[in-house]
């Protein structure tokens, strides 16, 4: 039980990556509302990003800012490993931006669908493209 | 990286995407996406991506829900299932 336990919570932040990806999966297939399709799309691009943040986590690292940058000192050594790496946080800080770009664009999209058909439910929407 | 944080706010986070995706009011369902983003923000600012915090409190959590609420006023609050 107890190896159980420190397994699942050891790895949690990418179990709830596999959930939070599961969660939006689900909501874009099987919710009939375009809203909630787009709400799905938005926590699936997050889970995404929380993958990628996870794997930039280090034991006893600090944020990656050098302490001593300027003066004298800047020409110190760095050792890596007192640092969490940097990388993968400005790849996702590009994703956030596009994602809420697509939201956007997205939702724009299904205001003109509801201006033009007077609804948001797929399901009606296909019933009077296939009556015209 | 405080592991006790981290687990309370990801337990959180996974009740705000499920109640996102299934609370019947779209209204409240944006809502409930600003708050899941802003504990994303949490989660972020607690594994050490400051900046990256920073982007998802202005741009997720402001932005985005900005965005929804004005989407949904623009059709409609009511959602069939």
């Amino acid at each position: 039980m107890g190896e159980i336990l420190d397994f699942i919570i050891a790895k949690s932040n990418y179990w709830s990556y596999v959930v939070l990806m599961m969660i939006g999966l689900y909501a874009m297939i099987s919710r009939q509302n375009y809203v909630r399709k787009i709400i799905g799309m938005s926590i699936f691009q997050t889970a995404v990003i929380l993958f990628y943040v996870s794997t930039a986590v280090k034991e006893k690292a600090v944020i990656p800012i050098i302490a001593h940058g300027h003066g004298e000192e800047a020409n110190a050594a760095i050792e890596a490993s007192q640092y969490i790496n940097p990388l993968p946080h400005v790849l996702m800080l590009t994703a956030i931006v596009v994602g809420v770009a697509t939201l956007g664009v997205a939702l724009s999209l299904a205001i003109r669908v509801y201006q033009k058909y007077g609804t948001l439910e797929e399901n009606e929407i296909n019933d009077m493209i296939r009556e015209q | 990286m405080n592991w006790q944080i981290d687990l309370i706010t990801l337990l959180l986070v996974i009740i705000c995407g499920i109640g996102a995706i299934s609370v019947k009011d779209l209204l409240g369902a944006s809502i409930l996406l600003g708050a899941y983003s802003f504990l994303m923000c949490v989660l972020w600012a607690v594994m050490g991506a400051v900046d990256v915090a920073f982007t998802e409190a202005t741009v997720g959590a402001g932005v985005s829900t900005v965005i929804c609420v004005a989407a949904v006023f623009q059709t409609t609050r009511r959602a069939k299932n």
